[in-house]
């Protein structure tokens, strides 16, 4: 009996643990340090329809425990996913999740037309973005539109569909519950939260797109608390990231009430990070006494 | 691709703000070619710092890398006593091409001519350095040139030290006596575009190695994109895995 297992919108991934997008491109370079068959799962870098060439250099910027980026989802786009990099990763015994990042509506749901046949577990609607000027966080500030690609998303497949919400808003349960209502199977949370760094001596945005998402371990707190509050908010699983960087985060974050957990900067402090945190999960289900680790999702006991 | 806690075997200030750190890393150095680098963890910091590998000595398994002091991370490294622990990612990235026959000229920049070092003693004589710096104060690793089997000509911007001038006007000069086959340079962009020039309008292939600001190093995150030209296309490639040495004719600087 796999006390890691977890299942999330009819998919079951062996532990919770999945590398996110964006952080670990298509699974390539990390399967150098760890087998892909070590994860839960693997969301890969965020496609467009076509190849995208990202935006100009410098792209990260270090802070406090984290970093900004702006890479701006360069990406070989969905086609050269299916035909270069699905078949090699359909090898590797693990779940394959699908990062979805079309500029608009119609993109969106020609890449999910592309994928269905393919043999991708899950979809990841990514309309939180904070790079592109089109599509991307622009589809997940609004309830409308966040509703509306994930409905029209929701017609060209049949994979079970997750959507990747946006901190950068003024109400997070909000957008959690417009794409629940649209068809959503799943969220995913946090993606990138919208930063700015200065070169004192240039007085230049360290960043050439000025502005980037930030993440690692600085979002952390930002992170459970969004995840503890969309839970509450719809009756979707939620796969909770943000700064996870230790096993102890791992637990917090599905405490808080995610289902199974994404890490991603992490990674490039330690590539075994991802790892690391599954050891850990399975020692502490012995510790405990857990036999399913899904026994503790959401059972944080908050303040009356 | 390897990661490892390697143990510091030797450790020397070589002037100011530069650090010389020798550590133990058999497999690394089994596996490394000059002009590759590391992704050194700094205690405190986020993000790892690519340094460029300076010495490669596979008989004693041990990789040498010389540093500049910049920022809190590097200062970090730079405190790391000998028989403490670094943990690095190596070797990583291509590389510069080694010619089985023929000469080559070596240029180094200031802090680029660090990684230029193992390129030049891979070539057991073949290879003639032109190290750059800004005055005598900043000069290092010339003793350490001298192993490679031929004298490295050194220049310095203030011509306190060596000739006065910047690299190119040495690397006029030893195409004349001695045209290469190759030209390999690290250093500022300033530099590398001139060198570049240079190398062009001589016809002669040259190569040069790039930085740029990294988080994974190995290819993974994409922030360290470079603008490179590739049969009449321009495209945003990645230092970390791609370069950080390109063919002079496929970069934009």
């Amino acid at each position: 009996m796999n006390r890691l297992a977890v299942t999330v919108a009819g998919v079951t991934f062996r532990n919770p643990v999945i590398t996110a997008s964006g952080a670990c491109g298509f699974g390539r370079e990390y399967n150098h340090f760890y087998p892909l068959s070590r994860l839960g799962g693997i969301s890969v870098k965020g496609m467009t329809l076509r190849p995208q060439e990202g935006n100009l250099p410098p792209r990260v910027a270090e802070t406090p425990a984290g970093m900004l980026n702006s890479v701006g989802l360069q990406n070989p786009g969905v086609d050269a996913f299916l035909q270069d990099e699905l078949p090699w990763l359909e090898k590797q015994d693990t779940r394959i999740i699908a990062n979805v990042a079309g500029h608009t509506v119609e993109d969106c749901e020609e890449i999910a037309r592309r994928i269905e046949g393919s043999a991708v577990d899950m979809i990841e609607l990514n309309i939180s973005c904070p790079n592109v000027k089109q599509g991307g966080a622009a589809f997940g500030t609004s309830c409308m539109a966040a509703a509306e690609v994930t409905a029209a998303v929701r017609r060209y497949t049949t994979k079970p569909l997750m959507v990747k919400l946006s901190p950068n808003v003024t109400s997070i349960t909000e957008i959690a519950r417009a794409v629940e209502a649209a068809g959503a199977d799943a969220v995913s949370l946090i993606n990138t939260l919208l930063g700015m760094r200065i070169d004192l001596r240039t007085r230049r945005p360290i960043l050439r797109n000025n502005v980037g998402g930030l993440s690692g371990p600085a979002v952390f707190p930002i992170a459970v608390r969004m995840v503890w509050q969309v839970a509450n908010a719809v009756k979707i699983p939620v796969v909770g990231m943000g700064g996870i960087a230790t096993w102890q985060d791992a637990v917090e974050m599905m405490m808080a009430g995610a289902s199974a957990v994404q890490v991603g900067a992490a990674a490039f402090s330690d590539p075994m990070a991802p790892v690391k945190i599954v050891d850990g999960l399975a020692e502490y289900c012995a510790d405990q006494g857990i036999e399913s680790i899904s026994e503790i999702v959401g059972s944080v006991h908050p303040w009356e | 691709m390897l990661q490892g806690n390697c143990e510091i075997l030797k450790r020397e200030q070589l002037t100011e703000t530069i650090f010389d750190v020798t550590v133990s890393a058999p497999e690394m150095a089994a596996k490394a070619k000059a002009g590759q680098f590391a992704q050194i963890r700094a205690e405190g910091f986020f993000l790892r710092r690519p340094i460029s590998i300076c010495e490669i000595d596979k008989a004693a398994g041990t990789l040498r890398f010389v540093f500049e002091v910049r920022g809190g991370g590097t200062e970090a490294l730079s405190r790391l006593a000998v028989g403490e622990k670094m943990d690095l990612i190596a070797p990583l990235g291509n590389g510069f091409t080694l010619l089985p026959q023929g000469e080559v000229i070596v240029i180094g920049g200031g802090i680029g001519v660090p990684p230029m070092l193992g390129v030049a003693l891979s070539y057991h004589g073949r290879a003639k350095a032109i190290l750059g710096f800004r005055s005598r104060s900043a000069v290092i690793l010339e003793s350490d040139f001298i192993r490679t089997g031929q004298m490295p000509v050194v220049c310095t911007d203030d011509g306190s030290y060596g000739k006065a001038g910047v690299v190119t006007n040495a690397l006029v000069e030893q195409i004349a006596l001695r045209r290469p086959d190759l030209i390999a340079a690290c250093g500022p962009e300033p530099m590398l575009r001139a060198v570049i020039e240079v190398a062009r309008k001589e016809g002669i292939p040259c190569e040069v190695s790039l930085e740029q600001r990294m988080a994974c190093g190995v290819g993974a995150c994409l922030v360290c994109a470079c603008r490179t030209v590739k049969n009449g296309e321009e495209h945003l490639r990645h230092v970390c895995k791609d370069g950080p040495v390109f063919p002079a004719e496929e970069v934009l600087l």
